[in-house]
């Protein structure tokens, strides 16, 4: 077992405000079935911005349930202005403390209060998108909030920035990226993060591969992006086209549908009719 | 709530009462030590003796195949690892995507010492196809195949039986995994040709820290502990005689509750299978129905997570384990989950629950009672389930 403090087994074991705000003022969604945690914040604003009430739902483990049920105990009776500085280190020491492994738990609350925020501030309703670029691909993880995360809590390691944000806990591919962004953030400026090898690409009829590139710009990418997944084409032989789903979606089972429904019929309608889609790793 | 319902056998299983007593007088008075050549150890080395016996008669082998080991994990590592480096050329190593990590790292590490290592698929019900591992054999050199019995976390059951025959045909060394099997399924090793066998004192009612492996006669085998003449050589070190003594006791045992035993445990798991499915929609069990253990359950809630459930079944004193990433400790799901490609809105909430022969049926109606409420609590909070009803 997991060596969780009281406050988190309370909290685990007496959730506070579960469920959603009615016509809320914020809506933040972090995560998803396929990587095992995922937290829906909602709240509600008095006419000065203060948060007057905070839901949650959360699927996950028990300190993903105690993070969550933290986090809305944080944020009500706070302003905008103050509920936008708290941080995932707030909400971890709110509990005790979280074992280092399950710090993500935290991040992940973090991150569904600042998207919350945006929602409120924007209008914006999509789920969390892969703004900036993609460093870890099996969890779907942007430099943009990699920064953010070892800034915030003064990360030292691979394996510390593996527990707080999932990043490099899979296929472990993305480990030296990380190391560099360690480096870069911590204040070297001297040296620069790895460059990701650009997929190889074998041009035979540029031209159609410029309009493929277009069209999956233009038509296909906003869509995966909504759900926090990224496209890229690999290369392109005769009818068929070779790409690869990242970000949220390169694990996911449903995005097997996607490929196939969407990208395929959105091709064959802009590009050629005859085109073949087809998912290489 | 201060009972303990016990349903995670297959993680390791209660001491049987018979066994702890046959080994007190190896720690009081009888600790000699049996390599010596007074009587005072000769003694010892008789009983040592009658428990190799003993084990070697729950897998109908002979006494002299039988090497004990301190644990599955060494068995699995002398097995592989001695046959392997017996055979000589960097022979071909073959196993499954499913086998426990004691069975999977030593293949990877053989495979990193310039092996060629080929791990095979199973389908969506965590079933091999034999047909593969006789392309694989066909694909010419020597095989050391390594190919588990059941299944640890799903408890399905590999026909061990007959790919036996398709390495011994092509000549090649065949070793079972057969740790979660042995106690519960009649294992006959005169009836089936592996070369070697796995065997767990702690998953049959015998304590943590004594291991057997099965060695057929004339199989070459190079021993993982240099330093002694122990075991005929196949093992250096004195022998955890206490232990050994309790091994054996708990594999006559084992034999003695074979047949009542094992059906027991099936209907109760069966009840407990019946009962969940009844209660709680969405639902699925993992692996193959037809071919499982008789004790085990793995089931997918779906829509919630694995660690949540276990932590609540244990605030309710009811023990059982999850192939979710955060109960492994790690960021992913089971390998063993994901080799079978349980859809992922299953993989987070998969529970598994093994019984034994302990196990009552008071103790799953108690489950029962419980579970649902659990699930739905969890359901409740969760961001993708169905509206209940």
């Amino acid at each position: 077992m997991w060596e969780y403090t009281d406050k988190v087994l309370d909290h685990f074991r007496n959730p506070r405000n579960v469920g959603q705000v009615e016509n809320p003022d914020g809506v933040g969604e972090v995560g998803s079935l396929a990587c095992g945690d995922a937290l829906k914040l909602t709240f509600k604003l008095d006419q000065h911005d203060r948060i007057t009430d905070a839901k949650f739902q959360t699927f996950g483990c028990a300190s993903a349930i105690a993070s969550s049920s933290a986090l809305t105990e944080i944020i009500k009776g706070l302003t905008l202005d103050e509920a936008a500085k708290i941080t995932n280190q707030d909400i971890a020491e709110y509990l005790g403390g979280l074992p280092e492994q399950k710090m993500h738990c935290s991040v992940m609350g973090r991150e569904a209060l600042a998207q919350a925020i945006e929602n409120h501030r924007t209008g914006k309703t999509e789920r969390k998108t892969l703004a900036g670029k993609v460093v870890c691909h099996c969890f779907g993880v942007t430099e943009e909030e990699l920064e953010q995360v070892i800034r915030d809590n003064s990360l030292t390691t691979v394996e510390q920035v593996t527990n707080y944000t999932k990043a490099g806990g899979a296929c472990g591919n993305c480990r030296d990226d990380i190391a560099a962004l360690i480096t870069r953030v911590l204040g070297d400026a001297s040296a620069e993060p790895a460059p990701t090898a650009p997929a190889e690409r074998k041009l035979t009829t540029l031209k159609k591969i410029k309009l493929i590139e277009e069209v999956m710009e233009r038509e296909i990418r906003p869509l995966l992006k909504k759900d926090g997944g990224d496209i890229e084409l690999i290369d392109v032989e005769g009818a068929r086209v070779m790409v690869a789903l990242r970000g949220m979606c390169a694990n996911c089972q449903v995005a097997r549908f996607t490929l196939k429904d969407v990208v395929e019929q959105k091709l064959r309608e802009f590009v050629t009719d005859d085109l073949v889609v087809e998912e290489v790793k | 709530m201060n009972q303990t319902i016990y349903l995670d056998n297959n993680a390791t299983t209660r001491p049987a009462p018979e066994v702890i007593e046959v080994m007190q007088p190896f720690l009081h008075e009888l600790w000699g030590n049996p390599s010596s050549m007074h009587d005072f150890g000769g003694r010892v080395r008789k009983h040592v003796e009658e428990a190799r016996a003993q084990v070697a008669q729950l897998i109908g082998a002979d006494a002299s195949e039988i090497l004990f080991t301190s644990c599955g994990t060494e068995s699995n590592n002398t097995a592989i690892r001695g046959a392997v480096e017996a055979a000589g050329d960097r022979p071909h190593v073959i196993t499954t995507r499913v086998e426990h990590p004691a069975v999977l790292e030593p293949c990877r590490w053989l495979k990193q010492q310039g092996c060629r290592l080929t791990e095979l698929e199973v389908d969506h019900l965590g079933r091999l196809n034999p047909e593969d591992l006789s392309r694989q054999l066909s694909t010419g050199g020597r095989a050391v195949v390594s190919v588990m019995w059941a299944n640890n976390e799903t408890g399905v059951v590999y026909p061990v039986p007959q790919l036996a025959e398709m390495v011994k045909l092509a000549g090649g060394i065949m070793h079972t995994d057969a740790v979660q099997a042995a106690g519960k399924l009649p294992l006959d090793v005169r009836r089936v040709p592996v070369d070697l066998m796995t065997i767990s004192g702690h998953k049959l009612h015998a304590p943590k820290g004594i291991g057997a492996l099965y060695i057929r006669r004339g199989t070459r085998l190079r021993p993982l502990l240099l330093g002694g003449h122990q075991e005929n050589g196949r093992r250096g070190g004195t022998e955890n005689v206490p232990y050994i003594i309790g091994l054996g006791r708990a594999c006559a045992l084992a034999a003695q509750h074979m047949r009542a035993g094992t059906a027991r445990m099936a209907t109760l798991r069966d009840r407990l299978q019946a009962g969940i499915l009844a209660s709680c929609p969405d639902t699925q069990v993992n692996g193959d129905e037809t071919r499982r253990l008789p004790n085990t359950l793995n089931i997918s809630f779906h829509y919630v997570e694995g660690e949540a459930i276990l932590y609540h079944l244990s605030d309710l004193g009811i023990c059982a384990s999850s192939g979710s990433a955060c109960a492994a400790g790690s960021l992913e799901p089971s390998h063993v989950i994901r080799a079978m490609g349980v859809p992922f809105t299953a993989v987070h909430g998969s529970i598994r629950f093994s019984l034994s022969r302990y196990t009552t049926e008071a103790e799953i109606d108690y489950v029962l009672e419980h579970l649902p409420g659990i699930i739905q609590k969890l359901r409740a909070m969760s961001p993708f389930a169905r509206p209940a009803g």
